[in-house]
């Protein structure tokens, strides 16, 4: 018998004869009255930074101005391409994106209760990408924000897609004498931006 | 140590440094504030705690059907499975995956999994380097340390011990313990080793057998980037890591974070439903004991653990005691109960360790009733004659005292005159193991007894 015989039996001759339901999903949750707020706040105390726009030019402008020192840019936003200077999706080996100083990418929706984005890029070509870059932006259309993640779930599905992900600010850890530290392995700066 | 790991005496080196002790409990008990202020903040918070234990209560209870129908649903996204008994066929199925894409060097975030099987000696005996990534654990593995806490790996350390190790292993200036500073050294020293991996290992947070994928959850991204950068990457979990839905991940990732950390969510949160272009993804099945556990009425609940580390926060024997007191790969509460399954003789002190306060059960995010499983391990000790002599002989005693209330109250009554006056050489003597490190309460003058008839008869 294979090991995956051998387990699956033990397993099944310890099942009880009778077994409980599986519970629905049905969580009720205090709602948010400025929800935009609520993501915003729960960004900051997680180390990010969500701003509002009206258009691609405030956009570009904002990077101009606080990512000065960004030299190698990324970004599959066809509006950006004017500000972008390396072609992630190029090359097929995602160490390549090993200089990346500033990656800006799409996400989904926001979750307001963490500050969670979800990302599931079918235009980017190396999840790397994500977790490489020193610099995060990530662009959202507005009023895409869920109160909880109970909604959040309820919005996902994975069908040929094999990745996607939800980031809540930039890196970070406390291994060290338990004090915060932002930037561990990925993104030292994530900025949400709704448009 | 005769027969056991001896929790107490491992447990005594480590409270000697009264500073460190104390510093170490209040760090702990400041995790386990701010997770308080998350439960707080969620009005739902009971609700999702008892939602989730009973997805996991399901779960198991089905759990030969979800991992069938996870297997088929990860096979046919590409994903290759494998199933190991033990630790032993892990570790070789690791190791042959590892050799058939001769891979020299493999990075690793933190899985208790792979602690449990002891892999990276053993691959490391075959040639391949190990990589730790996340911090704390790196820490710990340049100082050739077990983890000391699940989720914390190097939480029994100094910011100073962390300096000295990286002047050593990372080339830091001499004397500079900043943390910033030592975590932006770490940065760059194991961004060179993900740029130079051959492979990639994580653990597993969740499988769902809904989609055939897995998700696991960090804040520093290790286990994220390193696993998109090489063009292997090996999961490993054991059989209990299955949830049935998609949409059941919102019940235990609101509870993960928040119960591990006091955080909302963790920075990352990576669903992996197939591997890298290119590359191959594998995850491998692991029981190891697990099987038998769910065998225990009394004890199968422990498999609901989703290993967020809050009942080792809130034990006031972990925080005064320290992770390595415990001997096991898990320390803690749920270590307590996980470890005598595997070897009660090896570990019969681990129940003991404890206070039955009940505190690690109020915290569990999936309600394992864990003192309840530390009191019922107790009692397998001794129905297994694991108990050390001296405790037997006491509670010998005590029980056949107990069970003679005139000889009893007698006894109370010469304590009560005896003791105030003996001096304290006598009393804390060698043969009083108790009060080794406690102090008697002051004697009273009338029993309990006594003083319940005078309060009764004066009504």
């Amino acid at each position: 018998m294979s090991s995956r015989d051998i387990i699956l039996k033990s397993i099944k001759d310890y099942a009880p004869s009778k077994s409980s339901e599986l519970p629905n999903i049905n969580i009720s949750h205090a709602s948010y009255e400025n929800i935009n707020e609520k993501f915003s706040t729960s960004l900051s105390s997680v180390g990010g930074i969500a701003v509002f726009m009206e258009n691609i030019e405030e956009i570009k402008e904002y990077i101009a101005e606080h990512y000065a020192d960004s030299k190698v840019i990324v970004s599959n936003c066809e509006n950006l391409l004017p500000i972008v200077t390396k072609d992630a999706n190029a090359t097929k080996d995602p160490h390549a994106l090993h200089d990346v100083d500033l990656a800006i990418i799409e996400g989904e929706f926001g979750v307001a209760e963490n500050g969670a984005v979800w990302i599931m890029e079918p235009k980017n070509r190396h999840r790397a990408l994500y977790f490489i870059a020193q610099k995060l932006i990530i662009i959202i259309p507005k009023n895409e924000i869920v109160p909880t993640m109970h909604e959040a779930y309820e919005k996902l599905s994975f069908g040929t897609q094999n990745f996607g992900l939800f980031i809540s600010g930039p890196s970070k850890t406390a291994d060290i004498e338990q004090s915060l530290i932002i930037g561990a392995h990925g993104a030292i700066e994530t900025c949400v931006i709704f448009i | 140590m005769s027969h056991s790991t001896g929790h107490s005496e491992l447990a005594e080196k480590f409270a000697n440094n009264v500073e460190r002790m104390n510093w170490h409990d209040k760090a702990l008990w400041f995790v386990r504030l701010k997770r308080d202020n998350q439960a707080k903040s969620l009005d739902e918070w009971e609700e999702l705690r008892s939602t989730a234990d009973k997805i996991k209560k399901h779960t198991l209870e089905n759990l030969a059907n979800y991992l069938e129908e996870f297997e088929k649903n990860a096979l046919s996204r590409g994903i290759k499975v494998h199933w190991a008994k033990d630790a032993k066929e892990h570790n070789k199925i690791v190791l042959d995956i590892l050799n058939s894409k001769n891979v020299k060097m493999v990075v690793k975030s933190k899985s208790m999994l792979t602690e449990e099987c002891h892999l990276n000696p053993f691959l490391e005996k075959h040639g391949i380097e190990v990589v730790d990534t996340d911090l704390g654990e790196r820490i710990v593995q340049l100082r050739n340390e077990p983890p000391s806490h699940i989720v914390l790996p190097a939480i029994h350390l100094k910011k100073e011990d962390v300096g000295t190790t990286f002047e050593k292993f990372l080339n830091t200036q001499k004397g500079n313990s900043d943390p910033t500073y030592l975590t932006r050294a770490a940065r760059a020293h194991l961004r060179k080793k993900f740029l130079g991996a051959d492979a990639s290992m994580t653990g597993v947070n969740f499988a769902i057998a809904e989609t055939g994928g897995i998700v696991v959850c960090t804040n520093e991204g290790n286990a994220d980037l390193g696993s998109s950068l090489p063009k292997l990457h090996i999961a490993c979990m054991g059989v209990e890591k299955i949830i049935p839905r998609l949409k059941d991940l919102s019940i235990f990732i609101r509870l993960l974070a928040r119960s591990a950390t006091g955080q909302p969510v963790t920075s990352y949160t990576s669903h992996y439903h197939g591997p890298v272009e290119d590359g191959e993804m594998h995850i491998i099945i692991v029981d190891n004991g697990r099987s038998n556990i769910l065998s225990t009425d009394k004890y199968k609940k422990s498999l609901q653990c989703i290993r967020c580390g809050a009942c080792l926060n809130t034990c006031p024997v972990y925080r005064r005691s320290g992770g390595h007191s415990y001997g096991y790969t898990i320390p803690g509460p749920i270590g307590s109960t996980l470890a005598p399954s595997r070897d009660l003789k090896k570990y019969s002190t681990l129940p003991f360790a404890c206070s039955l306060c009940a505190s690690c059960s109020n915290v569990c995010p999936v309600q394992v009733d864990l003192h309840q499983q530390l009191y019922l391990r107790r009692q397998d000790v001794v129905d297994a004659g694991y108990l050390s002599p001296a405790k037997y002989r006491v509670l010998k005693m005590a029980t056949w005292l107990m069970s003679h209330p005139r000889i009893m109250d007698f006894a109370g009554l010469l304590a009560r005159k005896i003791v105030p006056l003996l001096p304290r050489s006598i009393i804390y003597s060698k043969i009083n193991i108790w009060g080794k490190s406690r102090e008697l309460p002051k004697f009273p003058k009338n029993s309990f007894k006594e003083l319940y008839k005078a309060k009764k008869g004066s009504k």
